[in-house]
């Protein structure tokens, strides 16, 4: 199968200047096509199809299918419930690794055990598990519904799989920065009188912003392309609780490639752009920071 | 007794009588190089805050994770045990939930393999190479975790499917990629593929040239030294990156259901098995095979964090 996907694809691919490196070897050449041919036939080719079928059908179709209302709601649906969700995400994120950084309390290991837990199961089983609490038959759902709550087929729903799946982006980002701050230096601005806030909103926030920055983004990027969760818990119900990615699914079933590129297009647009704004972020602190040359 | 005499500032500065780390020589490898300032500031207790803010916190928090997360673990183990262990047991085996595991499995090997060998040449590239056109690359190892999978799936669909661009010409050499196994593997590669480039990288950079450089020096190839020196170096990391990889494979979801086409018992993995169960009011399957996928996952986890812990204790690095 690889040599089906090979035709001819890596030829002119490869790196166009090489004096940079003045030991250029053979070997270090055609390693560096392998990972430059790798990296298209299994990454690009599979988004430059998706990009050919668009153009294919014009732009007007695209533009089009994305316009429908059925296409709009189910992206409006995914903006503001990954909104929503990277807020929270952000909030509870930050107390979070702030708890396990700074407090000694009985706990903490398992605490600190449970945050992975949502990066090891897998996102469709995160949403069994949601339906098994909160459906109307079943244990918590079946309370809740007494009581005229209803979370499952509901965006609240989508946005209670979306928390758990993205709960340790943020915990994560933050924590080790966190950890890094000097104790001398909130010691010191104390010993120099400064109040607790203050030092808070001198010392700490400068040091773990642009962690909560970088993180909330990846926690909407990350929202904005779940499935396999919120297919389980949303119900689907176009223009209620479709979700973009769910659309795509929906279209690819039904048989319109076409409609289904075209949103495809315009999630790997906006993922595209968030993660190119957290690399330039990062890029330009770490510069400031002289941790790369 | 004689006191050794104070130092001209000269030798000082040539610095003879000084020890290396004083001197700004890097250490050799293996010596523990603290990050910033000396240990002590890193293991000193930090004063406590108590208080309102305390609690407060401390409650949020453990409510949020409680909700969150915890209830709904206990609440899809209970559901797996509700009818005791061997109906779990029966239930995740029969109606093709053992082929499914088999099936999840073998395309785990294979796109670990994949992702190991072209992971660990492209972290190699990404960061021991200079070339035009580098970062470039760089963002696109990060582009999987940004694409949804179902894009993945019709991305595959595009290509391989039956109207897709190979599609004709798969279909006279006789190869079926989508809606087989093969599409299911290739979608499952694209989705895990930054686990391993993201790992190897980051121990390649924490290893210091000057080991490779002083091989190479002394006559070894370049595949000698990337055996002898390189690999062992960055073993942890590899590790470490396959488990996450394994596990992420697993657990795929999205591309994979696009891909099989839904087709039962024959291209089936062990996500699309619940899927089906729930679908045909199997609960119990459903629930079982999900309880393993997970615990087979977490365990994967469990052990990349191990030896993550391990290595830094043996580095001599700060607990947790």
């Amino acid at each position: 199968m690889t040599a089906a996907l090979s035709t001819g694809r890596e030829v002119g691919v490869g790196p166009r200047k090489i004096t940079s490196e003045p030991r250029a070897g053979w070997r270090r050449l055609s390693l560096r096509a392998l990972a430059t041919a790798f990296l298209f036939v299994f990454v690009v080719l599979p988004l430059v199809a998706v990009m050919r079928t668009v153009w294919e059908d014009g732009w007007r179709v695209a533009w089009l299918a994305v316009l429908s209302p059925v296409a709009l709601s189910a992206l409006w649906l995914t903006l503001w419930t990954a909104a929503v969700v990277a807020v929270v995400n952000a909030a509870f994120g930050t107390a979070t690794a702030w708890v396990l950084v700074r407090y000694r309390f009985p706990g903490r290991a398992f605490l600190n055990g449970l945050i992975d837990l949502p990066f090891a199961i897998p996102t469709l089983v995160t949403g069994l598990m949601l339906v098994v609490l909160y459906g109307p038959q079943e244990l918590l759902g079946h309370v809740l519904a007494a009581h005229g709550v209803r979370l499952l087929f509901a965006p609240i729903g989508i946005v209670l799989s979306l928390l758990f799946v993205t709960f340790p982006v943020v915990v994560r980002a933050v924590e080790p920065v966190l950890r890094e701050i000097d104790a001398d230096q909130e010691e010191a601005a104390q010993t120099l009188g400064a109040s607790q806030t203050k030092v808070i909103g001198r010392i700490v926030v400068p040091a773990i912003g642009p962690a909560i920055v970088t993180s909330t983004l990846l926690t909407f990027t990350r929202a904005l392309s779940e499935f396999g969760s919120v297919v389980m818990v949303a119900g689907n119900l176009p223009r209620r609780t479709l979700t973009a990615p769910v659309y795509v699914f929906g279209a690819v079933e039904s048989g319109e490639p076409g409609a289904a590129a075209a949103m495809s297009l315009l999630l790997i647009g906006l993922s595209a752009l968030l993660v190119v704004m957290v690399d330039r972020f990062a890029r330009r602190r770490a510069l400031r920071l002289g941790l790369v040359r | 007794m004689s006191m050794s005499p104070p130092l001209p500032p000269a030798a000082v500065e040539s610095g003879v009588g000084v020890p290396a780390r004083a001197r700004g020589v890097t250490p050799p490898f293996g010596t523990k190089r603290p990050r910033r300032g000396p240990v002590a500031p890193l293991v000193r207790k930090r004063p406590e805050p108590q208080g309102p803010l305390r609690t407060l916190l401390l409650t949020g928090v453990g409510l949020y994770v409680a909700l969150l997360v915890a209830a709904p673990v206990m609440a899809i183990v209970a559901s797996a045990f509700a009818r005791g262990p061997f109906a779990f047991v029966h239930a995740l085996f029969a109606e093709g939930g053992a082929e499914a595991l088999g099936l999840s499995l073998g395309i785990a090997v294979v796109a670990v393999a994949v992702n190991t060998v072209f992971g660990i040449i492209v972290a190699w590239v990404l960061t021991r190479d200079r070339f035009w056109g580098r970062s470039f690359l760089n963002a696109l190892v990060d582009l999987p975790f940004a694409v949804s999978p179902v894009i993945v799936g019709l991305a595959l669909i595009l290509l391989f499917g039956p109207q897709g661009w190979f599609g004709s010409l798969l279909a006279r050499a006789g190869i079926k990629i989508v809606f087989a196994w093969p599409g299911m593997a290739l979608a499952t590669i694209f989705v895990s593929l930054p686990f391993v480039v993201r790992q190897v990288s980051q121990a390649l950079s924490d290893l210091p040239h000057e080991q490779e450089e002083a091989a190479a020096t002394l006559g070894a190839g370049g595949w000698l030294v990337f055996w002898h020196v390189t690999l062992p170096n960055i073993r942890g990391g590899l590790v470490n990156g396959v488990l996450l990889t394994t596990a992420r494979c697993l657990g795929e979801f999205g591309a994979v259901l696009v891909v099989s086409g839904g087709v039962a018992r024959m291209s089936e993995t062990g996500t699309l098995f619940i899927y089906r169960s729930l679908e045909e009011r199997r609960d119990l399957g459903a629930y079982a095979m999900a309880f393993a996928l997970a615990v087979l996952s977490l365990s994967l986890l469990l052990a990349a964090e191990l030896l993550k812990r391990r290595r830094t204790m043996e580095l001599g690095g700060h607990r947790r």
